[in-house]
C-alpha cells in the first residue's frame, strides 16, 4: 500500500511540474493510459485473493481519481497558460483611426431639408403639394395671373425669354411658382388646399439676388376661406419652422396683380452675435407676399369668384432657410462647394418630422 | 418715389411725428425705402460773419479772417476770392465733418498762420457742384449769427423715399401720398390748389391740334396747352430749387423746373415748349416710317413709325408723354412758351417707350396711368407758377378733344368686406374710408354704388374696394382664424414621384455624397456635349453666355462644380443632384433626374491613403453601385432591369452601361466618364457618375399594405460550383441569367465568384465560375436529382452562351 501512496505522490507532483499539453499528455498515457501504471495496477487485481482485492481495488481507483482531478486541472491552467501567451502576441493599437462612414460624409442641402421642413408643416394642414414645368408659356406666367401684356408688373418680373416661335408665342422660365395655381385650379376641383415648392428664375444676379431661386405656392380656394385664415396659416407655420412659441409678424398692404387685397410679410428677429433671434421688432425681414385669389384669375381658370374665393401666398425658400440656419450669402447656395456645403448641409438621417422635431 | 416732410405738409394737415408717418406709408402699401435728414450731417454748419480780411502775409491767394460765430470771434485762413469784410456766411468749427470733400476740420497752420475753422461754398455742403467761392447770404441772415445754416436755408427736411407698386400712378405725384395718409387718419388733405382759374387775356396765336385718324383717337385723345408771352425765364427760387434738389433732381431754369415740380406733386406731366422756335400749329400725330427725333437725353431715336409725336408742321417737338426735343426746350432767353398738357394711352406709351427703350419720369407716370381728368388742372397749375416765377401774360386755353372719363361704377355689397376679410366693420366705417380716398358713395343699405375716382385706373372690381377698406383700416385688424382641419390627424400627401425625390437624396448621400444644387442653365457647349443644345432650349436673354441653354443632364454641373472643388484642394469629391433636365419646351420635356459623380479615388468604402490600404481610382462599378443602391431603395428590383452596352457618347465606350426596362424604356446610365468629356469639362481627375430618370421607373401597382405568406424550410440549402469557359464577349449578366433559369424552383442563388482571363484558355476566352444554391424545399436531395439539376446548368449555360465547362 505504500507503494501505491509513493506512486501516486510521484505521478502528481509530475504532472505538477509537466511544462506544457505535450509532456502532461504524456504524463497521462504512462498513468492513466491502457498501458499505464495505473491501469496496469487495475489489470493486476484479477489475479489477487478476494479479500485484498476489494480494499486494493478501492485504493487503486481512488488513486486513478486524484491523478485524473490533478490531470484536468492542470490541463485546464496549462490551456489557460497557453492561451495567454498567444493573446499577448495579438496585440492592436485600437487607436489607429477608422475610415469614415460614408453616412457620416454625405449631407442633405439646406434648400432640400427646409423644402422638407415646410412641406411637413403644410401637410399636417392638409395641404397637397403640386408641381409644374419650369418652362412655362406666357400666359401661365403672367396672363391668366391677371398680369397683361403691357403692364408695367410685367417688366418688374426680370423674365427670361426663349426664342420666338413661328406664330409668335414665346416661352419663359417662370418668375414664380404662382403658375402652377393657374394649373392645379384647371384641373382639379374645389375645395383645394396645395403647396408647390420649386425653382424660379429672374434675370437678377447681386449678392441678394441670384437668376435662379426656391419659392414655395400656398393656395387654399373653397367657399368661405378669408385673411383671417391666411394669416393663421402664415402665423401657426412660421412658429412651427422657426421652433419658436410666438412670432412677431407684420402683414403691410401691398400689390400683386393676381391677389386682391395683398399684402406683404415681414418676420421680426434680433442678432446677436452670428445667431439669429426670431421674435420682437428690432429688425424685420420680409419673407414672403400673399393675398386673396384675385376674382379674374379665378375666372381665368373658369372658377366663378361669387362663389369661390381663397388665399395664395409665395414665400422664399432661400431666404427661410438663411433664416433660420443663418448663411450670409445666397450666391453660395448655388457653388457646389463641398466645405460650404458640409458645414451648412444635413445628416441623411436627419429626417424632418413634426413629431421628431424640423 | 422721393418727396420731402415738408412738401408733403403742403397737402397734409397732420400734428403726426416722421416715425408715426414713415410706419404709416409702409403698412397702407407705400413701402417706405429710404429716409435722408440732409441736416443730420449739417448740424455744425453755422451761420457767421468775417469782421476783418487780411491779406496772408505768405501766399497771394489767401486771406486771414477773423470770423464771429456768434459766441466768439476766431481766426481763419479763406482761400476763397469773394472773402471780405462784412460778408454772412456758413462757418464750420475745428472738428466738423464736411461732407464735400470728405474731411474732418482740425486746427491747422495754413502758411504758418492758424486757422480755426472754415467758410463754406455749397459744394463742401454738397448742396450744388459750386466752389467758386464761399456762400453769401442775404441782410436777413444779419441777426441768425451762430445759428444753424439748415434752419435758415430750410434744409432740415427729411428726404422720403417709397416704393410704388405699378398699380398707384396717383401717388407717383405728393397729393396722392397725402390723401392716403389723411385717409389713414394722420391728418386732413387740404384744399387743392387750381391754379390759374381765370379765362386768359388774349387767344393763343398758336393752334393745338389732334391729327391722329379716328380709330387710333385713343393713343391721345386730349392734348390742351395756353400760350404765355413776355415770360422772364431765371433759376428758380430758393424753395423750388431746394425741393427739386432734395429728391435729386438738377435745377435746371424756371420753366424746365416747373413740369418738373408739378410732376413730382401732383403727378401731372407737362411740358413748355419755346413758342418762338415754333413753325406754325403745335399737334400731336403719329409718327412716320423712317421719321427720326433728337430728344432732350441727345440721343437720336431712329424709326419712330406709330409712335405718339408732339410736333410742328415742320417738324417733331417731343415724344408724347415720353420726352421732349432738344430743339424746342426752353432756355433763358426765351420770352413767350407754350404749355403743353395731354393725356396719352398707357399701353401705347409702354410700347413705344419699350420699344426705344427710353425712360423718363413722364414714361413712367404715364404707362401707369395719370389721371385722365388732370389735362385742364396741368394747363392752369403750370400757368400760375409761370405767371408767379416768371410774370407774363396768359392766353385763353386751347383745347384739342376731350380727355376721357373712366366712370368706373361699381354695385358693392359691404357685406363683401367680412367675406373676404373676416373682419366685421359697419357700414360707415366702409363708406367713410371709401370716401376720403375720394371714391363717391350713393345708396343705404347693404349695396351700395361706388364711383371711383379717376385718379385710380387701378379700381376694377369689389375685391379692390374691399383691399382700398382694409389697407386704410389696418391689416393688423385681421383676426387670426384656424383653418378647419380636413381630417383630424392628417393624411398622407406625397405622391410616389415626389417621395421617390426624398428618398434618392437621402439614399445618394448615406452613400457619401453631398448634395449640390446647380443653375439650370449651362454654357451651349457642354449643353452639346451632352446631348443637348437645340434651339428652343436657348434662352433669348441669358444673363451670362456661360448660363444660355437649359441643361440636357445633370453631370455637366455636377462635374464643373467637382473640377472646382478639385481646384481648391478637395482631391475626391463626391456630388449627387436629384433636379430637372431638359429635353424639349414642352411638359413633358422636362424630366426629374438623380444624378451622382465621384472623383479621383472617391470609393464608397473610402477615399486616399489609410494605413489599412490606399484607395484605387474610382472605377465604373463605383458608379453602378450607386445607381443600382438608388434603384433598390426606390423598389426596383436588380433582376428586373437589363444593363446594355450603348451608353450615350459621353461615357467611356467601354466601361459605361445602360439600364433598361425592356427595349424601350430607358432608367437610366452609369460609367466612366469619356477622356474627351474629362479635358474639354477641364477636371484633373477620374470621374465616374450615373444618371437615373427618376419618372421612368415604373410606379408600384397599388397592393395591399399586408405581406405575402413566408415560405419557410428547415431543409438545408446546398451550393455546387462551376467554371465556364466561354467567349470574351458573353456578359456575366448572359451567363449568370442562363445558371439561374436552369431550375427555377431548385434555383435560389447564382454567386458568380471568379473572373479569369488567360492565355492558357485560348484566344478571346474567359473563364466564369459561379457557385449555385439549390434550396430544397420538400425533402432532401438525392444525388441523382443534384446532378441532374447540375445537367441542366451546363445544357442552360451552353445554349445561352456557347460555354463549355471547365475541366
Amino acid at each position: 500500500m505504500a507503494e501505491l501512496e509513493t506512486l501516486e505522490k510521484d505521478i502528481i507532483s509530475s504532472i505538477k511540474e509537466a511544462a506544457d499539453l505535450k509532456s502532461l499528455e504524456e504524463i497521462r498515457v504512462s498513468a492513466v493510459g491502457k498501458k499505464g501504471s495505473i491501469s496496469a495496477l487495475m489489470s493486476g487485481l484479477g489475479k489477487m485473493p478476494p479479500e485484498e482485492r476489494k480494499s486494493f481495488g478501492q485504493a487503486v481507483n481512488k488513486v486513478k481519481q486524484a491523478v485524473t482531478s490533478e490531470l484536468e486541472s492542470r490541463k485546464e491552467e496549462l490551456e489557460r497558460i497557453a492561451l495567454n501567451e498567444r493573446l499577448e502576441t495579438e496585440r492592436e493599437d485600437v487607436t489607429l483611426p477608422l475610415r469614415q462612414s460614408p453616412n457620416l460624409v454625405g449631407r442633405i442641402h439646406p434648400i432640400s431639408q427646409v423644402w422638407e421642413e415646410i412641406t411637413e408643416i403644410f401637410a399636417d394642414l392638409g395641404f397637397s403639394m403640386a408641381e409644374g414645368p419650369h418652362i412655362e408659356t406666357d400666359e401661365n406666367n403672367f396672363t391668366k395671373l391677371n398680369i397683361p401684356a403691357e403692364h408695367p408688373a410685367r417688366q418688374e418680373h426680370d423674365t427670361f425669354y426663349f426664342n420666338e416661335k413661328e406664330d409668335g408665342s414665346r416661352r419663359v422660365l417662370r418668375t414664380h411658382t404662382s403658375t402652377v395655381q393657374v394649373r392645379v385650379m384647371e384641373n382639379q376641383e374645389p375645395p383645394l388646399r396645395i403647396i408647390a415648392p420649386g425653382r424660379v428664375y429672374r434675370c437678377d444676379s447681386d449678392q441678394t439676388h441670384t437668376p435662379m431661386f426656391h419659392q414655395v405656392e400656398g393656395l387654399v380656394i373653397d367657399k368661405d376661406t378669408h385673411m383671417g385664415h391666411l394669416k393663421w396659416v402664415l402665423e401657426e407655420f412660421c412658429k412651427t419652422f422657426f421652433e419658436v412659441d410666438d412670432v412677431t409678424m407684420r402683414f403691410r398692404a401691398s400689390h400683386f396683380p393676381f391677389t386682391e387685397p395683398s399684402a406683404e410679410v415681414d418676420v421680426g428677429y434680433s442678432k446677436k452675435g452670428d445667431e439669429i433671434l426670431i421674435g420682437g421688432e428690432e429688425k424685420w425681414l420680409e419673407i414672403l407676399g400673399c393675398g386673396m385669389v384675385h376674382p379674374n384669375v379665378l375666372r381665368n381658370v373658369g372658377l366663378d369668384p361669387e362663389e369661390y374665393q381663397g388665399f395664395a401666398f409665395g414665400i422664399g425658400i432661400d431666404r427661410l432657410a438663411m433664416l433660420k440656419y443663418g448663411m450670409p450669402d445666397l450666391r453660395a447656395f448655388f457653388a457646389g462647394d463641398s466645405r460650404w456645403l458640409k458645414h451648412y448641409g444635413f445628416s441623411p438621417l436627419h429626417v424632418p418630422t413634426i413629431a421628431g422635431g424640423l | 418715389m422721393k418727396f420731402t416732410l415738408s412738401w408733403l405738409k403742403d397737402h397734409l394737415e397732420t400734428e403726426s411725428s416722421l416715425d408715426e408717418i414713415l410706419d404709416k406709408l409702409t403698412l397702407i402699401g407705400l413701402e417706405v425705402e429710404e429716409v435722408v435728414n440732409p441736416a443730420d450731417e449739417l448740424n455744425n454748419f453755422v451761420i457767421a460773419k468775417i469782421e476783418t480780411a487780411e491779406k496772408h502775409p505768405d501766399a497771394d491767394k489767401l486771406q486771414v479772417c477773423t470770423v464771429n460765430n456768434g459766441k466768439e470771434t476766431m481766426q481763419v485762413v479763406c482761400g476763397a476770392p469773394n472773402a471780405k469784410a462784412g460778408l454772412l456766411g456758413v462757418f464750420a468749427p475745428v472738428g466738423t465733418y464736411v461732407p464735400g470733400i470728405d474731411f474732418t476740420l482740425t486746427k491747422a497752420k495754413i502758411r504758418g498762420v492758424e486757422s480755426m475753422g472754415m467758410m463754406c461754398s455749397e459744394s463742401e455742403l454738397q448742396l450744388s457742384e459750386d466752389h467758386e467761392g464761399i456762400i453769401e447770404l442775404g441782410d436777413d441772415a444779419a441777426d441768425k449769427v451762430g445759428t444753424r445754416y439748415v434752419d435758415y436755408a430750410g434744409l432740415d427736411d427729411p428726404m422720403i423715399e417709397i416704393a410704388i407698386t405699378p398699380n398707384r400712378p396717383d401717388c407717383l405725384g405728393v397729393r396722392g401720398i397725402a390723401r392716403d395718409l389723411a385717409a389713414a387718419g394722420l391728418g386732413t388733405l387740404k384744399d387743392e390748389n387750381l391754379g390759374y382759374t381765370d379765362k386768359g387775356e388774349f387767344k393763343s396765336p398758336t393752334d393745338i391740334k389732334l391729327d391722329i385718324e379716328k380709330d387710333k383717337s385713343h393713343i391721345c385723345p386730349a392734348f390742351w396747352g395756353r400760350y404765355v408771352k413776355d415770360v422772364k425765364n431765371v433759376a428758380s427760387p430758393a424753395w423750388l430749387q431746394a425741393r427739386l434738389k432734395a429728391i435729386g433732381l438738377r435745377p435746371i431754369n424756371a420753366l424746365v423746373d416747373i413740369t418738373n415740380y408739378i410732376s413730382y406733386d401732383r403727378g401731372r406731366p407737362l411740358h413748355v415748349y419755346d413758342a418762338d422756335k415754333l413753325n406754325g400749329a403745335v399737334s400731336a400725330r403719329l409718327g412716320k416710317k423712317g421719321e427720326s427725333f433728337t430728344a432732350l437725353d441727345g440721343k437720336t431715336y431712329e424709326d419712330l413709325e406709330g409712335a405718339c409725336l408732339i410736333a410742328d408742321e415742320k417738324t417733331p417737338l417731343g415724344l408724347g408723354g415720353i420726352m421732349g426735343g432738344e430743339e424746342s426746350g426752353s432756355e433763358l432767353e426765351t420770352t413767350n412758351v407754350i404749355i403743353e398738357s395731354a393725356y396719352f394711352d398707357p399701353i401705347h406709351i409702354a410700347m413705344t417707350g419699350r420699344k426705344l427703350n427710353l425712360i423718363s419720369d413722364a414714361r413712367y407716370r404715364f404707362e401707369r396711368g395719370i389721371d385722365p381728368q388732370s389735362v385742364e388742372l396741368g394747363v392752369n397749375l403750370a400757368t400760375q407758377m409761370i405767371l408767379d416765377i416768371c410774370g407774363g401774360t396768359a392766353s385763353e386755353m386751347v383745347k384739342a378733344g376731350t380727355p376721357p372719363k373712366p366712370e368706373k361704377t361699381l354695385e358693392f355689397d359691404l357685406q363683401r368686406v367680412t367675406k373676404l376679410t373676416g373682419v366685421t366693420l359697419s357700414n360707415k366705417e366702409v363708406t367713410e374710408t371709401l370716401k376720403t380716398l375720394g371714391f363717391t358713395v350713393k345708396g343705404k343699405g347693404q349695396t351700395v354704388t361706388v364711383t371711383a375716382p379717376t385718379w385710380r385706373p387701378d379700381i376694377d372690381g369689389t375685391a379692390d374696394l374691399v383691399e382700398e377698406v382694409i389697407r386704410i383700416i389696418g391689416l393688423d385688424k385681421v383676426t387670426p382664424t384656424p383653418l378647419p382641419r380636413n381630417f383630424g390627424i392628417a393624411r398622407p400627401v406625397l405622391t410616389t414621384s415626389q417621395n421617390r425625390v426624398r428618398t434618392a437624396k437621402r439614399v445618394l448621400a448615406s452613400r457619401g455624397a453631398v448634395e449640390a444644387i446647380t443653375w439650370s442653365f449651362i454654357t451651349e457647349s457642354q449643353a452639346k456635349l451632352f446631348g443637348g443644345g437645340e434651339t428652343e432650349l436657348k434662352l433669348a436673354n441669358p444673363i451670362s453666355s456661360d448660363m444660355s441653354d437649359m441643361r440636357p443632364s445633370l453631370l455637366p454641373g455636377l462635374i464643373t462644380a467637382a473640377a472646382r472643388n478639385i481646384a481648391r484642394g478637395n482631391q475626391d469629391p463626391v456630388l449627387m443632384e436629384v433636379g430637372q433636365t431638359y429635353h424639349s419646351d414642352k411638359e413633358d420635356g422636362q424630366h426629374m433626374v438623380a444624378s451622382g459623380i465621384r472623383c479621383g479615388t472617391a470609393n464608397h468604402n473610402g477615399n486616399g491613403r489609410h494605413w489599412s490600404g490606399n484607395s484605387a481610382p474610382v472605377t465604373v462599378f463605383e458608379a453602378k453601385a450607386d445607381a443600382f443602391a438608388l434603384l433598390a431603395a426606390l423598389g426596383m428590383e436588380e433582376s428586373k432591369v437589363q444593363i446594355t452596352t450603348d451608353a450615350p457618347d459621353w461615357y467611356h465606350p467601354g466601361r459605361s452601361g445602360v439600364i433598361r426596362l425592356g427595349p424601350k424604356i430607358i432608367i437610366g446610365t452609369f460609367g466612366e466618364l469619356h477622356p474627351e468629356t474629362i479635358k474639354k469639362l477641364d477636371i484633373k481627375a477620374p470621374v465616374v457618375g450615373f444618371e437615373i430618370n427618376l419618372g421612368n421607373i415604373p410606379k408600384p401597382k397599388k397592393k395591399s399594405r399586408t405581406k405575402g405568406a413566408m415560405e419557410i424550410t428547415d431543409l438545408q440549402p446546398l451550393t455546387r460550383d462551376f467554371a465556364f469557359i466561354v467567349d470574351s464577349n458573353v456578359t456575366a449578366s448572359t451567363l449568370i441569367k442562363a445558371a439561374s433559369g436552369a431550375d427555377k424552383k431548385l434555383i435560389t442563388d447564382v454567386n458568380l465568384f471568379d473572373l479569369f482571363e488567360g492565355a492558357s484558355l485560348g484566344e478571346n476566352k474567359k473563364s466564369l465560375a459561379i457557385e449555385v444554391t439549390l434550396q430544397p424545399k420538400a425533402k432532401t436531395l438525392t444525388d441523382e436529382e443534384i446532378e441532374a439539376v447540375a445537367d441542366k446548368v451546363i445544357a442552360s449555360v451552353k445554349k445561352a452562351t456557347g460555354g463549355e465547362i471547365r475541366s
